[in-house]
């Protein structure tokens, strides 16, 4: 009949309309911001920020400026100056690190490429900031946040890192104590040479 | 390197483009021209896009497509970017379908190194690819409804079901849009037990919604009368064009990338490819509903034969990748038609040319043969119907 | 009088008290007055009322939330928009004819202010009670014509000037099915004055005239030209936003636009209202045990069905192009509603058992055979089959 199309496509909106208010889950999907927010997902991310491990930001930051990050971040938004201790030499720990915000496309590239686990993906999606250009960068203070607040936005990512690191620091420890007890073993054959201890190198933390 | 330019001594002139023509294409003279652009800021231009359209009444007599306000230098930025760097910018190529954009780029990449990635990999790339070609389905029809002036109402169900799918895409990948996820050799990360099964749930539910949005539109009267014999392409031309996708099948050729090339693992699913006979812009319109379906039979089989494995190949080092010299030509069956991606490497951390060939920006060369005798309303249905994405088109 | 009764009066009975406290000399005029004012805050407040139930109802077809910021549910709304309206700036082109950029709107509201004078709207409520008020409804909603060439010429602006032509060329096509589609009541009913054509549908709903045959064609031809009449969609042409040629709406902003907006919404409800009026019994319950209620209620919910009715169509449909608009106006319904008149008078000279399936005989054919006359102007008509490759 001429006009049936229509008559189901009034159906339709009808259809819709009575479904808002019977089964509101199914059709009508409105989340009302800022009363309502809706649960992220776990792997949502959006800007970077920097794991300490403990309490302390500045002694447990697990970064060590090797500046990998920086390098692959494809519309470089990372400037990273590292520290260097009193005879020059650099002291795996960043002086400056600095993200823009206003460039960062959150690809989590550098997040993917960091072989010490220190930068990761942020789910904060809340950072406005008065200042067009001042304001959006983030440095080193704002970035770092704690391995718990890690845990408590991304539980399984970081209890796996977690699980990976301690393999890692425990591998480390053997290898070491091998290394010292080979070493001692050495120092104590040749009694007439002067025995040099060696220090065995702490990991990078 | 030749520092003087080359001599053309023979080269034809150029024959300046002319906007008014002095007489008609049938002969006649045409009568007061009116010339409009329908500038940059439109409602109904899916981004930013301008045409210079001549009008003869209300008849289009010429169109000029003027793009390339959302220039990006997508390219260039290809050629001083590493090669895992340029993946987020794909992502930004056709923002609706950035899974298939990363698919296609890695397909080049991968065809550059002689890679091959993993089973499971491949399933998950399949379902994610036409996960992508739902969601840009049903979106195309709300936008061409929307421009048609049904008040947003298609669109709005179109939206409510994408949402679902960018869910998704939001628990695998990490982002809704922006999704970064293929690499060389694989994908990002894994898809765990419990993401397949909710893109069970969605694939389950999907041809309801299908049937619901059909009975909105297919046989609404209105909508058939603004979209049959609307903008006619014919095989010909079609073919004569480069037009790929949904366009070409429209028009009555049946050519699709993942029939003809076999690529991935898409000779293991038994789907159709439909095609059109008139190639007016209700064909176009029908022919993505039909592709939907179809990807709802590819999801379903997927997503139950799946096999464990490795989700990336094992040697494969995206961080300090270098490819081999050489060049490789990357193509897939995106939504909105050939999605290939070009490259010539010369053993750098970097390709030497990276050339992307934008589905959109071939189906638009023929705006203005589909749009010559009709009318201002109808040019905007046309061009809704092509599925543009300025994304795409200007890189 | 019972309660019901009072209360079905008290707008009359009010006016009656207001009337008498002033002397005797200006109580004509004083009652005119009052009518006048009553009108306007009556329909006022439903136009404020059918803004909200439009946005509301519209966004829950489109499964969303309406506006329910301002206000609880969105109540307020439509005092938020009065107020942005009223503070917005008021360009006026520079060489635009200012004269007529003012008296635009005004003389667009004023007569779908004044059509509502001649609706009955309850028992006893009808503002103008004279013989001839169809034929003044018609003539006025006429004049609104003229009002929208004011507004493209007085913009001074090419685009404007076409849109308000082919804005024009709409109405006028889609005012012959609608005068023709209400011709066939007076046939019926003998007269041209809305009280007595209320008073000729029996009490009954099935004695009302939709439920004829000719009626119920009547009625669909005139519900969808009252669309077009007031613009709205499928028919919102003039209006609409992705058209090239910008319609005769484009220089005005501020309260001149909210003026264009409220001209469009009364149209609408005193097109609806005459609708109520030929083929839905006016103020009339649908049966005569529900009749204690009051006359005005039945004829506003009726008012608000049909309103509803409109927004569920503006939800559903896509909009129609000019020239199958004007296709639609002149091959489908003006000749539909010549046909209805001859079977109207084919009702009404034969007992029924002979007027209605002769009736049917011949209105549902010619629908048929209209539409494929319509369908078969376009060059691809007719279903469609798919094939598939490989």
């Amino acid at each position: 009949m001429l006009g049936t199309g229509i008559l189901k496509g009034l159906a339709q909106t009808a259809l819709n309309l009575v479904g808002t208010f019977r089964k509101p889950a199914e059709r009508l999907v409105t989340v009302q911001y800022p009363e309502q927010k809706i649960t992220l997902k776990e792997n949502f991310r959006t800007i970077p920020f920097l794991v300490y491990d403990g309490d302390d930001p500045e002694k447990g930051l697990r970064c060590t400026a090797c500046k990998i990050c920086e390098k692959e971040c494809p519309p470089q938004c990372i400037l990273i100056e590292p520290l260097r201790d009193a005879n020059g030499k650099l002291a795996k720990h960043p002086k400056v690190f600095d993200v823009d915000l206003a460039i960062c496309m959150n690809c989590g590239i550098c997040a993917e490429v960091c072989p010490f686990d220190s930068i990761k993906m942020d789910s904060v999606y809340e950072i406005t900031a008065d200042d067009r250009f001042a304001g959006l960068i983030h440095h080193k203070e704002q970035l770092s946040k704690s391995n718990e607040y890690y845990h408590s936005i991304k539980p399984t990512e970081a209890t796996e890192v977690d699980g990976r690191l301690a393999e890692e620091q425990r591998k480390a420890d053997e290898s070491a104590k091998a290394k010292a007890a080979k070493a001692a073993a050495a120092a104590k054959a040749p009694a007439m040479k002067p025995a040099a201890a060696p220090t065995p190198e702490s990991p990078a933390p | 390197m030749n520092s003087e330019p080359a001599k053309l001594e023979n080269a034809p002139l150029a024959k300046p483009y002319e906007l008014r023509p002095k007489a008609l294409a049938d002969g006649g003279q045409p009568g007061e021209l009116l010339e409009i652009s329908m500038g940059p800021q439109h409602p109904s231009t899916h981004g930013v896009f301008r045409m210079d359209v001549v009008l003869d009444g209300e008849r289009v007599v010429k169109l000029k497509p003027v793009f390339g306000y959302l220039h990006r230098n997508h390219e260039k930025i290809g050629e001083n970017t590493t090669y895992l760097g340029s993946m987020p910018y794909t992502d930004r190529l056709d923002y609706f379908c950035s899974l298939t954009s990363n698919w296609a780029y890695a397909l080049a990449v991968e065809k550059l190194a002689g890679l091959q990635a993993p089973e499971r990999a491949e399933y998950i790339r399949v379902i994610t690819a036409e996960l992508t070609r739902l969601q840009n389905h049903i979106s195309l029809v709300g936008f061409l409804l929307q421009d048609m002036g049904a008040s947003g109402t298609p669109l709005m169900y179109a939206f409510r079901e994408r949402e679902k799918i960018l869910d998704l895409f939001e628990s695998l990948t990490g982002a809704r849009m922006m999704c970064n996820y293929m690499r060389f050799g694989g994908v990002r990360c894994d898809a765990t037990a419990d993401w397949i099964s909710r893109v069970l749930t969605l694939v389950d539910n999907y041809p309801r919604f299908l049937d619901e949005y059909e009975a909105l539109l297919t046989s609404n009267e209105i909508v058939v009368a603004r979209t049959q014999g609307v903008g006619v392409l014919s095989k010909e031309l079609a073919i004569s064009a480069g037009i790929t996708g949904p366009c070409l099948r429209a028009s009555g050729v049946g050519y699709d990338v993942r029939k003809v090339d076999h690529y991935s693992i898409y000779d293991r699913f038994p789907f159709r490819v439909p095609v059109g006979e008139h190639g007016d812009c209700y064909d176009r319109y029908m022919l993505r509903i039909l592709e939907a379906r179809e990807s709802v039979k590819i999801l379903h089989q997927a997503v139950r034969e799946i096999p464990g494995g490795d989700f990336i190949d094992p040697k494969v080092r995206a961080k300090g990748f270098k490819a081999k010299p050489g060049e490789a030509y990357g193509r897939i069956e995106a939504p909105k038609g050939e999605l290939g991606f070009y490259l010539i490497s010369t053993g750098g951390a970097s390709p030497y040319r990276y050339r992307v060939r934008p589905p959109s920006l071939i189906n638009l060369t023929v705006l203005e043969d589909m749009c010559l005798g009709h009318t201002v309303a109808d040019a905007i249905a046309i061009f809704g119907s092509i599925d543009i994405v300025l994304g795409e088109v200007d890189r | 009088m019972t309660i019901w009764e009072s209360i079905d009066q008290a707008p009359v009975s009010l006016k009656h008290w207001l009337v008498g406290l002033l002397p005797a000399a200006v109580q004509w005029l004083a009652s005119i007055m009052i009518s006048g004012v009553a009108i306007i805050a009556v329909f006022a407040t439903l136009f404020a009322v059918a803004v909200l139930l439009e946005r509301k109802g519209l966004g829950r077809m489109q499964n969303r939330y309406g506006p329910n910021r301002v206000g609880p549910w969105g109540l307020l709304q439509p005092v938020a928009d009065g107020i942005k309206m009223l503070i917005k700036e008021d360009i006026v082109p520079h060489q635009a004819d200012k004269v007529l950029h003012l008296l635009a709107p005004v003389l667009l509201v004023a007569p779908a202010l004044l059509a509502f004078s001649v609706l009955p709207m309850g028992r006893g409520l009808t503002a103008i009670d004279f013989d001839l008020g169809l034929l003044l409804f018609f003539a006025i909603g006429a004049s609104t014509e003229l009002s929208v060439f004011m507004a493209g010429w007085g913009s001074h602006n090419k685009y404007s000037m076409l849109g308000s032509l082919r804005a024009i060329a709409q109405m006028i096509s889609y005012e012959l099915p609608l005068i023709l589609a209400a011709v066939p009541v007076v046939l019926l009913t003998g007269t041209l004055s809305t009280d007595q054509i209320v008073a000729a549908q029996g009490s009954m709903f099935w004695q009302w005239h939709i439920c004829t045959p000719w009626g119920a064609f009547a009625f669909v031809t005139f519900l969808v030209c009252a669309l077009a009449e007031s613009n709205r969609s499928p028919f919102d042409l003039p209006e609409a936003e992705s058209e090239l040629i910008a319609g005769h709406l484009t220089e005005y902003s501020g309260f001149k636009y909210a003026l264009f907006f409220m001209a469009e919404y009364f149209g609408m409800m005193a097109i609806s209202g005459l609708a109520i009026t030929l083929f839905l019994g006016g103020w009339q319950a649908p049966l005569p045990s529900l009749s204690f209620v009051p006359g005005w209620f039945w004829f506003f919910a009726k008012l608000l069905v049909l309103i509803w009715i409109f927004i569920w169509v503006r939800a559903t449909l896509p909009r129609l192009r000019a020239d199958q608009l004007m296709d639609l106006a002149w091959k489908f319904f003006l000749p539909l509603a010549l046909l209805n008149l001859v079977v109207a008078a084919i009702c009404a000279k034969t007992p029924a058992w002979i007027g209605w399936p002769a009736a049917l005989v011949l209105l549902v054919p010619s629908v048929f055979g209209l539409g494929r006359l319509l369908r078969g102007t376009r060059p691809r008509g007719g279903k469609r089959i798919y094939q598939y490759a490989e």
